[in-house]
């Protein structure tokens, strides 16, 4: 989606999850085209939009997987 | 308990072993295997992609979560990555326990948790083109 597989980035302290997709969303447009359909992890475990970011946060956007309904 | 995410094929008699003891008296076994066709297309291959570290977490989830709900005795999960040709084996289960009624309900329960929530994702290559799959069906077409 960014063309790349890992990116470091340098975020604000307490920035959700959600809002940090949101920014990425305006420098990587293609992005946006999942709104929606995308989960968020941080440190390897699912969380919500509202899950705020911390230092050293690995945070991942995973598309909707290959076997099924979405479970959170 | 065995949890793999490899490239590597996969090989269902080690983790066979790996489960099976002298008080089970049942070990089911479930492999998905490549297809040659999906929805009316014939398929090349596939390619799995995963989120390793997090698969790996979330697959040794699901194996705690099935031996807390079944009495079962124990459980193996594999899961392959990388080019699959039709035909190949990318996911096993197996699971042990004294009886062969928890064996299927826990390995049925297992393959279907595993494609809810292990980052995992396959790509399917047919004549003309690849998809990623989302889903039951999928759903974005990228011809070549």
């Amino acid at each position: 989606m960014t063309g790349r597989r890992e990116l470091n980035l340098e975020v604000s302290e307490g920035l959700t999850v959600g809002e940090f997709h949101r920014d990425l969303c305006t420098r990587f447009p293609r992005l946006a085209d999942y709104r929606g359909s995308l989960m968020y992890s941080v440190n390897a475990e699912y969380v919500p939009a509202d899950h705020p970011l911390g230092d050293g946060d690995e945070v991942a956007f995973i598309p909707p997987v290959s076997g099924g309904a979405h479970a959170h | 308990m065995l949890i793999r995410i490899t490239a590597d094929p996969l090989d269902s008699q080690p983790l066979i072993e790996h489960v099976r003891r002298d008080e089970s008296g049942a070990v089911a076994l479930f492999l998905g295997v490549v297809r040659n066709n999906n929805l009316g297309r014939r398929v090349l291959r596939l390619e799995y992609d995963a989120y390793p570290q997090m698969a790996e977490k979330k697959l040794r989830q699901i194996a705690e979560e099935i031996m807390s709900h079944w009495p079962i005795t124990d459980i193996a999960i594999a899961h392959r990555t990388g080019r699959l040709e039709i035909g190949e084996t990318s996911l096993l289960v197996v699971v042990s326990a004294p009886h062969r009624r928890e064996t299927f309900e826990a390995c049925q329960h297992a393959v279907n948790r595993i494609k809810e929530i292990a980052p995992i994702w396959k790509k399917e290559v047919w004549e003309g083109g690849e998809t990623w799959l989302e889903g039951k069906d999928q759903t974005t077409l990228q011809p070549q």
